[in-house]
């Protein structure tokens, strides 16, 4: 084999200007998956990045890779076609909390049963950021953001809690100015065979004045207020993935600890099952699927002859 | 009782409660009838419901190629006495209505209308004979088809393969003792005094098939690889079909969470490169019409079948209408290139299947191929050459190839400015085309643009499409004398009925011609402008209640089409009805 120059970092970057804000937490995410291409030394050409609507949807915008800018929401079914078209695709799905848990809630409960083998990034901030920063299904009752004239009066939903019931098999959280975990957490997600969620909790300078980089970064009683699970000795990985047992343990102690916050707030992976892919019950089913993805097969003029014969 | 035979023009109308085993018998009898080379229509009528209510399977067996019901009924098969109160008044004098003997109905009300009561011991026969009362239904047919001197040997083998396999051939040699009695029972007693009779022609065996299979077997003939969609009647039989054969043809279908879903799995697919379709009802559609402007906006090549059934909101869920056409044409906001198919014979659906596939991806745009609930439904036999297999083509339009890529110097941009406004498409997997595309307004290379002078040369690129597209647009069918003094108008699945009435006013003297819209978008605003700008009385026949087409025409091309015959009571049109409202209205008005 004739070894290639190593890819680098470079590589996935565009020459495009970035419009975000000055200091978003945009920009550690998009760095981040960047490192995390390079660390896998995936082609660009193998690359699918998918967005829905919002700040976070720009970021296929700013990856050299293939982009694909969808619609408010929708990501997920449209990354997800595209995946099963082409098995030979790694595919990252991006979007935002409002527009992945809101208008995009059915989806990202559906997705996560399916188990496609992609990743969804969704960048956390609590905010509707690009409509001047109405509340997102992430900021708590009782929670007033500069821009709300009053504080919400409606509780946040559990992004952790409601990947695990929905079935992803890889659920994590991380912190987009996280410069050495972020980079090293997506990749993990990529790499993992199934449907790999992360919310990423990003800071947003301009709306956001609760959840900013001072309060995740605080030191909180001597600790400090963000921490690795796996320093404390949490083991979300599921060892037996046959063992219906281990996989509701596992499930219900990653529940149980995405309701930590405040004081406590929580990185790194939740949950990790090695479960049945889409693509692999798809195999079964259609034994070509496995051979050759599907965009390969010949779109030659098929012979539905005997099929028409069969009505006699 | 009658005096003189009619052979090979009837209608039989089975009718019950859902689970009765209408459909079921209804489609077996249709399948024998065409066996015996005869044309058969089949109009199935339902309820929203899983069980009761009432259903009923009207066929109509000719030795023309019929290809709508009528509205005369000559042989009432009830399995209920529902059915007789809703359809008796149907029954023409000289007909007849079987019944089983303690069927609660007074012979009397038959024989006024000069109806003979058909009293066969049904219940009695079948349990009998098959061992089981539910066979009833078997018996009933089979005495409609020892009436009519059906050879009996159509029945039998259709009951057979019915009920195939080690496993159904008790069941099977049940049924037939009951169709044999209840047959021989039928013929004997009853067949003599009756005048309509079915003669086996020499013809090959026709296949029965409905609009929806012919769809399904037009997008497999054109290579389909994906349908996702969720369930809606009446456009989940397409997938059912695909899914039924979903490995010998190489198809994934999924279905989805909702139809915007669907929608977004399907448009994901066809960008990536597969040939891919959605198929919903109106309502379905409604939910899917901001993802046909991300289609139009990213110029991504995507079939959408939209069945249409009686609105608005959920309407009649189980009936017919044709009224989305201006939907079709106006759905989602902003102004993009699309095409628009109304395919009205099965052999027009089978054809959109295919096509839609090509002007899809030629256009690199939505192509919607709007159905109904009647074609949807009905079921025709049709002859085994009506496909014509041969003709199907393959036009993938300016996909690049892997060696054109290859050999590409410049960077690729997928939304280049081209004289014919189509892009040189890329699909994903190639170092040298790097794609991106959005939903906003974009840059040549894709990336968002807020600039007025990329933002017109996209606007005019996209919509320069059309003028091409136009140029591949079949033009409407006109049928009859080019001098007609009457001209009927119409699209989609009216084309049976009005077909039909033209037959029917022409034997009546009339000069008629008929102009069947079966492409509407890009409009054929020349052929339009040829067929109907000199047409003397014009009449615009629609199932929808504010004239669809005609106001597409008029917009088009200025020409106003004040008669209009319209029906949005959730049923099809027939022949005869047309004729009948032709003379009341235009013809009277002379």
């Amino acid at each position: 084999m004739i070894a290639e120059k190593p890819r680098t970092v470079k590589e996935y970057k565009t020459p495009v200007h970035i419009n975000w804000c000055p200091g978003c937490g945009d920009f550690g995410i998009l760095v981040a998956v960047q490192e995390a291409l390079a660390e896998l030394q995936l082609p660009p050409h193998r690359v699918a990045v998918f967005s829905g609507i919002g700040c976070s949807g720009k970021t296929p915008h700013y990856i050299n890779a293939y982009g694909f800018h969808t619609l408010h929401g929708r990501v997920l079914p449209n990354a997800a076609g595209a995946k099963l078209a082409n098995r030979d695709l790694t595919v990252v799905a991006v979007g935002g909390d409002g527009d992945g848990y809101g208008i995009g809630a059915g989806y990202f409960v559906n997705a996560g049963r399916r188990n496609i083998d992609f990743t969804y990034l969704v960048f956390n901030n609590g905010v509707y950021g690009l409509t001047k920063g109405q509340a997102a299904p992430t900021l708590a009752r009782g929670l007033r953001t500069k821009s709300m004239p009053e504080p919400a009066i409606q509780d946040s939903l559990n992004p952790i809690a409601l990947a695990i019931g929905s079935g992803y098999t890889f659920v994590a959280r991380g912190y987009a100015l996280d410069r050495k975990g972020l980079p090293k957490l997506i990749a993990q997600a990529v790499h993992h065979p199934g449907s790999a969620f992360i919310d990423v909790l990003q800071t947003c300078p301009t709306y956001n004045d609760l959840m900013t980089k001072e309060w995740l970064e605080a030191t909180v009683e001597e600790h400090p207020r963000m921490y690795q699970l796996s320093d404390e000795g949490y083991d979300g990985v599921v060892a037996d993935p046959s063992s219906m047992d281990e996989i509701v343990a596992k499930k219900a102690q990653a529940m149980t600890k995405s309701y930590e916050w405040g004081d406590h707030v929580p990185l790194g992976v939740f949950y990790q099952a090695r479960l049945r892919t889409y693509e692999e019950e798809l195999e079964e089913r259609m034994p070509q699927f496995a051979e050759t993805p599907l965009v390969h097969w010949d779109v030659a003029h098929r012979d539905v002859g005997e099929l028409l014969e069969a009505l006699r | 009782m009658s005096s003189s035979v009619v052979v090979n023009n009837l209608t039989f109308k089975m009718g019950g409660e859902a689970g009765q085993g209408v459909e079921s018998s209804g489609a077996g009898f249709s399948k024998a009838l065409a066996r015996a080379g005869l044309h058969v229509y089949g109009l199935q009528d339902y309820m929203s419901r899983i069980r009761g209510g009432h259903n009923f399977f009207q066929i109509r067996a000719s030795d023309r190629n019929v290809q709508a019901t009528e509205s005369a009924v000559h042989l009432l098969l009830p399995l209920d006495t529902l059915t007789v109160e809703e359809h008796l008044q149907e029954v023409v004098p000289g007909g007849a209505v079987i019944m089983d003997t303690p069927l609660k109905i007074d012979d009397a009300r038959l024989l006024d209308r000069g109806v003979s009561p058909v009293r066969v011991p049904l219940t009695e026969i079948a349990q009998r004979e098959g061992g089981n009362k539910l066979m009833m239904n078997t018996a009933s047919v089979a005495v409609a088809a020892g009436m009519t001197d059906m050879p009996f040997e159509f029945i039998e083998q259709i009951i057979r393969e019915n009920f195939g396999g080690r496993k159904g051939q008790m069941i099977a040699d049940a049924n037939i003792a009951v169709a044999r009695a209840a047959y021989d029972e039928g013929a004997r007693e009853f067949g003599p005094d009756f005048g309509w009779k079915i003669k086996p022609l020499q013809a090959k065996p026709r296949m029965l098939i409905h609009g929806n299979q012919a769809i399904a077997f037009g997008a497999a003939a054109a290579g389909c690889r994906w349908i996702s969609m969720y369930p809606m009647t009446p456009a989940t039989s397409i997938t059912e079909w695909l899914a039924a054969h979903h490995k010998k043809l190489g198809i994934v279908t999924k279905e989805c969470e909702d139809e915007i879903s669907a929608i977004l799995m399907a448009i994901g697919a066809a960008h990536t490169g597969v040939r891919a379709m959605t198929a919903t009802s109106g309502g379905g559609f409604s939910l899917m019409v901001e993802a046909v402007g991300l289609a139009g906006m990213t110029e991504t090549p995507l079939v959408i079948v939209d069945a249409q059934r009686a609105g608005p909101s959920t309407g009649l869920p189980t009936r017919h209408e044709q009224s989305d056409l201006q939907f079709a044409l106006h759905c989602s906001q902003g102004e993009f290139p699309r095409i628009v198919l109304t395919p009205g014979t099965i052999e027009e659906c089978f054809n959109a299947g295919w096509r839609a596939f090509n002007l899809a991806e030629k256009y690199q745009c939505p192509v919607f191929i709007l159905t109904d609930m009647n074609q949807s439904t009905a079921i025709r036999a049709i002859d085994p050459d009506a496909f014509d297999l041969g003709s199907v083509q393959i036009e993938r339009g300016e996909l690049l190839t892997d060696e054109e890529l290859d050999a590409l110097t410049e960077p690729y941009l997928r939304h280049k400015v081209t004289s014919s406004g189509i892009s040189p498409r890329a699909v994903p997997g190639h170092p040298n085309a790097i794609i991106l595309t959005t939903s906003d307004e974009h840059y040549e290379n894709g990336q968002a643009v807020e600039e007025a002078p990329a933002r017109i040369a996209q606007m005019e690129k996209r919509m320069r499409k059309l003028q091409l597209a136009a140029s591949d647009i079949r033009p409407p069918l006109p049928e009859g004398p080019e001098d007609a003094d009457l001209t009927l108008v119409g699209w989609g699945s009216t084309y049976g009925p009005i077909h039909e009435a033209r037959q029917l006013l022409e034997a009546d003297g009339i000069r008629v011609n008929h102009v069947h819209y079966h492409e509407v978008w890009p409009f054929p605003t020349a052929a339009t402008e040829a067929l109907l700008g000199g047409a003397r009385r014009v009449v615009d026949i629609e199932n929808n209640y504010t004239g669809q087409l005609a106001l597409v025409i008029r917009m088009m091309t200025g020409i106003n089409i004040p008669n209009k015959i319209l029906k949005y009571d959730g049923r099809p049109f027939t022949g005869d009805e047309i004729v009948r409202k032709v003379q009341e209205g235009v013809l009277a008005r002379v």
